[in-house]
């Protein structure tokens, strides 16, 4: 039979960006085992609203662990001790009643806080706008069958296509780097025939984005992988570093002029 | 008002041939002066955006989302069809626009189904290019498996998250148009309002998330790619800011809302496990290949562990309804079967809400399949079939121990439907255009392509079809006639809106109730759960009909919305998502109540066929039954200043070439 359990939480609370946060003790009595990790947050936020207080912030959608939404450190490890797993999926029958349970928002200098514990993940996006394509205008695609792809590419560039872009990645890091997010991105596409003409270019435009937007380097660490809902290898990251090798290689010597930071001019 | 569908004239197969033929065009040099605005960022959203900027379109893209690439097109598991025919199993356009149609229980405009088909196709090449990593087969070509409702293998997918994928490979081409500058993008912007201007669609209002600022954006045409409405029944496979609001307001300025009493009801959902139940997960109906569905026969057998329960003691209602097709029925007919036999008491697990999916008897089978030597142990025989189970279904079964904490190898799965998709939308002609001119609605926020139900595998379809390869052609029909950027936001029209949104979210703040939105969103909920739910009576819809208007003015007393309208203020995007959800409940239940029959999602409990149908080879018992002969229209309501006395117009659905037939599944 399903059991309740009785926990304190920790829960970060800042008003907005700028403002400064705080850790704030909520005892979350009675919440049942079988509830999700976020139906927990709702019952802790309905009774903050019934005591007329503010709910806490926290992004979340589709709460099926595909989104990526879910983005929050839950006892110093991103969507929490299960691994393979988002925050949204994760159920209350991991605790054990009398738990502490510190909960944090994903930080990094990238990814500022908008409100407890919801963030600004936007600089992925840039990311993405710097080369995270293939330049083909709807229309001009020739029979998809035209292109024999073999299956072991394509399940290698499907392993890197399963990123859900949370975030976990850069959350867990010391450094905050955005390698595995970037290197799974890029390599979905270097790795397939389609991706090739573009390659160096996109590589340098994400890269270039990704040091922008203020992300740490990577130091080989590989919390990454170990923190990544969806299991991306930090292979990834190894193949990102010898293709950005060849685009700067490629660059200096063959294109000096031209192909540098993807599609933007 | 009469409904001018524009559908073009010729046979069915040369109709958009002809169509894009006919359709205008508008010179490269005059296009980057037209603005599109583009509410929403799925599939449907972030393809037209993405195509319409690569054909010069100045476009402006805004989603709730914080990232276009979290629209909940991500979430679609199975796959997405296209007439290919790789398998060279005798597909075609004709026969996947036939399936749709008969799936649609005849209830779809016949040549928008058409172009569905004929534009399938170029989907997969489309995607393909831009490196979407469908499966492929050790040949290097395309992979297909087969899916409902379908005799042929033509859906294609990419391993579970074929939406995902798609929607990533229509996020990239956003993202290549908004570096090119053709795309401006906004993130965390929810549109709030619609402007008519001189009766046209011109723009938008809308709230930015995070700072609350509400501004206003002018445009020469507005689409509407915002999904469906699922959510009105709190609970429901759509993702927790699913909402009708976009919709809602087109509406309620002057749009025709069509067919909203028809939904999809998912049959292999995980059940409810408690009133703090605030989503639920679909889990793939391939299940039902293997597993065999059942309850107990007696009620007093319910609360008993199902070991205990012995075989002769237990119900497998559907191998016993539906002798033929046991335990693959349809859809709709499983959901109601399990709703059946909960409502008799039979229920099993929490809240007697649920039934048992039992691999007990596959994992003997296939135990045995596997088995050498026939005189091993059972126990032997269980891990041998185990093996091939969770080859066939384990992350199924993974899942489901991840949410339930129960191993489905060794007790049976519980199961219950869940709503899951909306075919109902926005009524739109065949150029994708509402009848209010320069307001088009795409994907699953219209209603053109389903009918009264929706095959699997179609919503990727639907979504990608219109946008990348229907509303570019068909837009230019419209902008045409317009002067580009006749309309600035400095119009009275986006003040008053503006105003109003003000005022709107002012009275939220304000009322300062007792009662959280989302406990009034539980209790609209249940209410639309037990009434226009899976199996409808007059009496019920009734019911809800007359609770509703009470039920929105207790909202708008007693509702309580912490906070301010000056800053991110998640309750304060709900209020308004559910206050426009109590409103629209009642116009679902009005569409439920006038549509005296059963069609593919929506059964009446009055219309069904009987024993003697049965017997007389009319129909199966139990099953839905259609009225041709006076139902066979798009009900399509106007608002008419009253939320609960709509006007309801109705465009006749002619078939010139499909004879419409009784969906059997016999």
């Amino acid at each position: 039979m399903a059991s309740n359990l009785n926990l304190k939480l920790k829960i970060w609370r800042q008003p907005s960006t700028n403002a400064k946060g705080t850790f704030q003790d909520i005892d979350a009595n009675n919440i049942p085992e079988t509830a999700s990790f976020l139906e927990m947050l709702d019952i802790v936020n309905q009774r903050i609203m019934d005591g007329g207080g503010d709910p806490v912030a926290f992004d979340h959608d589709c709460r099926e662990g595909i989104c990526g939404t879910c983005s929050m450190v839950i006892n110093g490890i991103p969507h929490g001790p299960r691994r393979g797993t988002t925050a949204c999926q994760l159920h209350m029958r991991l605790f054990k009643s009398g738990d502490t349970i510190w909960i944090e928002p994903f930080r990094a200098k990238a990814f500022p806080v908008i409100k407890d514990l919801a963030v600004d993940r936007s600089a992925f996006d840039r990311i993405m706008v710097a080369g995270g394509f293939i330049s083909v205008r709807t229309g001009s695609a020739q029979d998809a069958n035209a292109l024999p792809i073999s299956k072991d590419d394509a399940d290698s560039a499907m392993d890197a296509a399963e990123c859900i872009g949370c975030g976990a990645c850069v959350a867990t890091c010391k450094n905050a780097s955005a390698m595995l997010f970037v290197s799974a991105k890029a390599g979905q596409l270097n790795s397939l025939p389609q991706g090739q003409p573009e390659k160096h270019r996109r590589v340098l435009g994400m890269v270039q984005a990704m040091d922008k937007s203020g992300f740490g380097n990577c130091t080989n660490q590989y919390e990454c992988e170990a923190a990544c809902p969806k299991g991306i290898s930090v292979r990834w990251i190894a193949k990102l570093n010898r293709d950005y090798a060849l685009a700067t290689v490629h660059e200096s010597l063959l294109a000096p002029a031209k192909g540098k930071g993807g599609g933007a001019a | 008002m009469s409904l001018e569908a524009h559908i073009p004239s010729g046979p069915l197969s040369q109709k958009w041939s002809n169509h894009k033929q006919d359709s205008k065009l508008i010179n490269p040099a005059n296009k980057r002066k037209y603005t599109v605005i583009v509410v929403g960022s799925g599939l449907a959203g972030s393809s037209a955006a993405a195509t319409l900027s690569e054909l010069g379109y100045n476009v402006k893209c805004f989603c709730f989302q914080d990232s276009p690439r979290r629209a909940h097109s991500i979430a679609a598991q199975g796959g997405i069809n296209a007439a290919k025919n790789y398998q060279n199993d005798g597909d075609s356009t004709y026969r996947l626009f036939y399936d749709t149609i008969k799936g649609g229980d005849f209830r779809a405009r016949e040549a928008n189904v058409y172009r569905l088909a004929e534009v399938s196709a170029n989907i997969i090449d489309q995607c393909v290019a831009q490196g979407v990593p469908l499966a492929r087969e050790y040949g290097g070509l395309l992979a297909n498996r087969s899916f409902g409702g379908a005799q042929v293998s033509r859906t294609f997918y990419a391993r579970g998250q074929t939406g995902q994928q798609l929607l990533l490979g229509a996020y990239s081409a956003l993202s290549k148009e908004i570096a090119r500058g053709g795309v401006q993008m906004f993130s965390r912007t929810e549109m709030l309002d619609l402007v008519l201007v001189d009766g046209q669609a011109k723009g938008i209002v809308v709230r930015d998330l995070v700072t609350g600022k509400i501004s206003s954006h002018a445009g020469d045409t507005v689409l509407l790619c915002t999904g469906g409405y699922g959510n009105v029944f709190y609970l429901s496979t759509n993702a927790k800011g699913c909402n009708t609001t976009a919709i809602w307001r087109a509406h309620r300025k002057g749009a025709l809302f069509a067919n909203p009493c028809y939904t999809q009801i998912h049959p292999t959902c995980i059940p409810v496990s408690g009133d703090y139940q605030s989503k639920l997960t679909l889990m793939s109906e391939s299940l039902r290949n293997d597993g065999r569905v059942w309850v107990p026969k007696k009620k007093d057998d319910c609360g008993k562990p199902p070991a205990q329960i012995p075989e002769d003691a237990r119900d497998y209602y559907l191998e016993r309804k539906y002798p033929s097709y046991g335990n693959l029925a349809p859809r709709d007919i499983s959901s109601r079967s399990a709703k059946e036999a909960c409502d008799e008491g039979r229920g099993v697990g929490p809240g007697g809400l649920g039934v048992y999916l039992d691999f007990a008897d596959a994992i003997l089978r296939y135990g045995h399949d596997q088995a050498a030597d026939k005189n091993i142990s059972e126990p032997e025989l269980r891990k041998l079939g185990k093996a091939v189970v969770a080859e066939k279904y384990g992350n199924l079964f993974d899942m489901y121990e991840c949410i339930t904490g129960e191993n489905g190898y060794e007790q049976p799965m519980r199961i219950y439907p869940a709503v899951h998709y909306t075919m109902g939308g926005l009524w739109v002609d065949y150029n994708l255009m509402s009848n209010v001119p320069g307001l088009h609605v795409l994907g699953e926020a219209n209603f053109s392509d389903h009918g009264a139900n929706r095959l699997g595998a179609s919503a990727l379809m639907q979504g990608l079809a219109d946008g990348y390869f229907v509303i570019p052609t068909t837009i230019a029909n419209y902008l045409a006639s317009q002067k580009p950027g006749s309309v600035k936001t400095d119009h009275p029209a986006f003040k008053e809106a503006e105003a109003q949104i003000n005022g709107r979210t002012k009275k939220f703040i304000d009322i300062k109730g007792n009662r959280t939105v989302d406990s009034y969103h539980r209790e609209l909920g249940l209410l639309m759960w037990n009434e226009c739910g899976m199996a409808r009576s007059r009496e019920g819809l009734q019911k809800a009909i007359d609770r509703l208007p009470a039920l929105r003015e207790d909202f708008w007393n007693n509702v309580r919305v912490p906070g301010s309208g000056a800053d991110f203020n998640q309750e304060l995007e709900k209020a308004g998502r559910v206050a426009d959800f109590l409103e629209f409940g009642e116009l679902m239940c009005l569409d439920a109540l006038q549509r005296e029959e059963s069609c593919g999602g929506h059964f009446r409990v009055e219309h069904q066929y009987t024993k003697e149908d049965e017997a007389a080879k009319r129909g199966q018992a139990g099953e839905a039954l259609r009225d041709d002969t006076n139902y066979s229209y798009v009900a399509a309501w106007e608002f008419t200043g009253d939320v609960s006395k709509p006007t309801l117009h109705k465009e006749p659905l002619t078939y010139e070439e499909v004879h419409l037939a009784v969906r059997s599944y016999v």
